[in-house]
């Protein structure tokens, strides 16, 4: 069954990768166009790709004049039928995992060198269970939403395809039994996202937020890698159990480095955040994750908020024997996790693209994931993970919806007063919301009231620090998504044409959104105790570990009523302030803006970390690039090397040519000086000899 | 005076010499060059023949003979050639025959 759960996606991908691949054969059929046209007519993708010809052309100039590829429908089906059956496998493994016994799954023996033995396994513990529950429930849907959203797409076998392959890389991650299958799911990931943010080729920006995506990951994997190999020094192991059981006797080792005696926990533990970060978005290596939503809204759903940049999360909770035993790490954590909570959440009061809002917003809950990781109280991050999953995707899906009404168009300035004109996506829309600032008894209350109190329960040095970012961070949250429904979807709309023209999805669409605001309101009180509460101990058992005297999960319950209250307030604090803004005083936002401008421009350059950066990273490596180009490669090594070589043969045989006079008696002068030469040679010789 | 080997010998070192001067000095016609080698195979002939009676050995005077043939066929294939490079090229003068120059 967890065979079936993993490789289910991967059939599902290399099925609409053929599909996708005969459509590209299709369409260039090796110079006879002729045969394209009875090629596709043998396919029931020619139907469908009648009916939607004359619709709006959408995000396409250049798509819009491409035939969709034949087989687009099967593979739609195919991944999607696939990904439902996951979906229901993984529930049932949820179930017998999460209230029976962990297992685990040799596949094949994958890598022997040496002392160095990885197996290809499929650990399946309760932490796995809850990923895979996860993940395959968001990508069904994400796969069901995307038959809808992308129908004027005509590359919809590589999209789904991508889409399944992705899966499939993230459910190798989240069962993987060592670090080294944990990083090949990792890279998975990081490739199909790196795909799919460039999935519509012919946009620029597209291109450069797909570039930027992957190299800022490069970043935290560089770390990532390190860390790996300084357990593999340490313990001479990669697989989790051995480094488990071994974690406790490396306390108070040191690595020696260059002059340095580091604490060899500390330091693995913070090289592996590092790659947490850069997967995670994170404060520092988050530039990424807002330009990444230049892909099609499915992506940032799927990829972007609920699953892949949750791999950091789920790999600190799964290597939660090793952050145990490091306290330093721990610290680092909590401080980068409270950082980035408060940080997108001040960036994203100010931003004008829908998508990029709820980006900022991903963002910000990552930190408070992280937060709950750094203070010991790993169910409880997970507890959020999985909450914020649902609520997440139904933003983002709805947002995708909203875009698709106004025709493609991302501002928010642009809507307004569309709650008329779609009013089923308004409501899961509220919902969503509802559910991400908190509102009692939605999914959202029970996981981020359960990591403010961690915060304030914890003995962590940075306490004071985490809990007062992550109640600042409840209020903007709170205002925020507020604003984001207020102006898009109440008051009076800005763009007339596109308000008149507005539509609400079709079904495909909206049984997804469906789905997801029943989890986002469903998901949060049934697994309180499993995740924050008494049962914690029975559920995840031994797939994570806390430290003796970690009381973190008991001495939150017992915390004074008002932190338990602070974030219900600062929620409806958000709420009244956004209500003041937007709908009855809608001059306020612009003349406050007026007032603190220079504010006001540092939360919409956000922070000015691109430029920043810019400076610091991009344009030194440049100039060194350009540098080693020009300099290194075309003027040392080419000019002394390949060409220096060729130009001083060219300069000799251009003096030897001259020997050539090409008349008849300079050749045989010379021939009669050999003959001459050779004669006294011989003679001489002969001479001496005798 | 007779005549001794000195004096054969000392004839063909003449006769060799000037087919030399003739090859290298000559800067008119190509003809003179196909003439000097003639001179050159003279001189060689001349030492074989002498040398021969000089030993009894007849083999030389065989090999003189055999030197004559390939001379004359050196000749027919030369006149030849010049013969088609003069179509050609309107000229058989040895400054102009320099297509190998480089």
């Amino acid at each position: 069954m967890y065979q079936a759960i993993v490789f289910l996606p991967l059939i599902g991908a290399i099925v609409a990768g053929l599909i996708s691949l005969v459509g590209a054969h299709a369409r260039h059929p090796g110079g006879s166009p002729s045969t394209q046209g009875s090629h596709q007519g043998s396919h029931d993708g020619q139907a469908h790709a009648g009916v939607t010809a004359g619709h709006d052309a959408g995000h396409g100039d250049a798509h819009a004049a491409v035939e969709p590829a034949g087989g687009s429908r099967a593979a739609e089906l195919v991944t999607t039928v696939l990904l439902f059956i996951a979906m229901i496998l993984s529930w049932i493994a949820f179930v017998s995992v999460g209230f029976g016994q962990d297992t685990r799954v040799p596949i094949v023996s994958w890598i022997a060198v040496g002392d160095l033995r990885i197996d290809w396994a499929l650990r399946v513990d309760t932490l796995t269970a809850v990923m895979l529950v996860v993940v395959t429930t968001i990508s069904a849907f994400v796969h069901l939403y995307s038959i809808g959203y992308m129908e004027e797409d005509p590359y919809r076998p590589r999209f789904f395809a991508y889409l399944s392959l992705f899966t499939f890389a993230m459910l190798a991650l989240v069962t993987s039994d060592n670090l080294v299958q944990l990083f090949f799911g990792w890279e998975g990931v990081g490739l199909m996202s790196y795909l799919l943010i460039g999935f519509w080729f012919h946009k620029p920006e597209a291109n450069a937020a797909a570039i930027k995506a992957f190299i800022v990951n490069r970043v935290g994997d560089f770390g990532f890698a390190l860390g790996i190999f300084a357990v593999f020094m340490l313990t001479g192991a990669v697989d989790f159990t051995t480094v488990f059981a071994q974690a406790p006797s490396l306390t108070g080792k040191t690595i020696h480095f260059l002059a340095w005696d580091v604490d060899a926990l500390t330091l693995i533990c913070l090289l592996l955040f590092m790659g947490a970060m850069g997967k995670s978005a994170q404060f520092l290596l988050h530039t990424w994750l807002p330009d990444a939503m230049e892909g099609p809204t499915p992506v940032s759903a799927l990829i972007h908020a609920a699953t892949m940049v949750t791999a950091g999360v789920f790999m600190v909770a799964r290597l939660s024997p090793l952050f145990e035993l490091a306290p330093v790490a721990q610290t680092f954590v909590v401080i980068i996790g409270a950082t980035t909570a408060l940080f997108a959440a001040t960036v994203g009061l100010v931003q004008n693209d829908i998508k990029r809002i709820v980006a900022y917003s991903t963002c910000s809950q990552l930190g408070y994931m992280f937060v709950a990781m750094g203070v010991g109280a790993y169910s409880v991050g997970m507890f959020h993970l999985f909450t914020h999953a649902f609520f997440k995707a139904l933003l983002f899906l709805g947002s995708g919806s909203v875009i698709l009404a106004m025709h493609h168009e991302q501002d928010i300035w642009k809507m307004g007063a569309l709650k008329d004109k779609i009013p089923f996506t308004y409501a899961t829309m509220v919902i969503g919301t509802l559910a991400l600032t908190g509102f009692p008894l939605t999914a959202g209350y029970f996981s981020k009231d359960a990591i403010i109190e961690a915060s304030f329960a914890t003995t962590s040095p940075a306490m004071i620090y985490a809990f007062a970012c992550t109640v600042a961070a409840a209020a903007l949250t709170s205002f925020y998504s507020w604003r984001l429904i207020f102006v898009t979807f109440h008051g009076h709309p800005h763009d007339r044409s596109h308000y008149d023209h507005a539509h609400e999805s079709p079904m495909v669409m909206l049984v997804p959104l469906a789905f997801l605001a029943a989890g986002s309101i469903l998901a949060g009180y049934p697994f309180k105790d499993l995740f924050a509460g008494e049962d914690i101990a029975a559920f995840f058992r031994g797939s994570l570990r806390f430290a003796e005297g970690n009381q973190i999960i008991e001495e939150m319950h017992h915390v004074p009523a008002w932190v338990a209250v602070a974030p219900t307030v600062m929620m409806a604090l958000g709420f009244l302030v956004a209500w003041q803004f937007y709908i009855r005083k809608p001059h306020l936002p612009g003349e406050l803006a007026r007032q603190q401008e220079p504010l006001y421009l540092f939360l919409l350059n956000k922070w000015y970390f691109d430029e920043l950066y810019e400076v610091l990273l991009v344009r030194p490596t440049l100039w060194l690039g350009r540098l080693l180009w020009k300099g290194g490669d075309g003027w040392l090594i080419d000019g002394f090397g390949p060409d220096g070589v060729s130009a001083r043969v060219l300069d000799v045989t251009r003096n030897v040519v001259r020997l050539q006079t090409g008349y008849l008696y300079h050749y045989a002068f010379a021939m009669l000086i050999g003959v001459a030469a050779l004669i006294t040679w011989f003679i001489v010789r002969s001479g001496g000899a005798g | 005076m007779t005549i001794t080997l000195g004096h054969y010998l000392t004839v063909a070192a003449i006769l060799f010499t000037l087919g030399i001067f003739g090859i290298f000095l000559n800067r008119k016609n190509v003809i003179v060059i196909l003439m000097s080698i003639e001179l050159i195979l003279l001189a060689v002939n001349i030492n074989l023949v002498a040398f021969s009676t000089f030993l009894g050995d007849l083999i030389g005077q065989i090999f003189a003979l055999l030197v004559l043939t390939v001379a004359a066929a050196e000749a027919a294939i030369g006149l030849a050639i010049l013969v088609v490079y003069f179509r050609n090229r309107k000229s058989i003068a040895v400054e102009d025959v320099n297509l190998m120059k480089g």
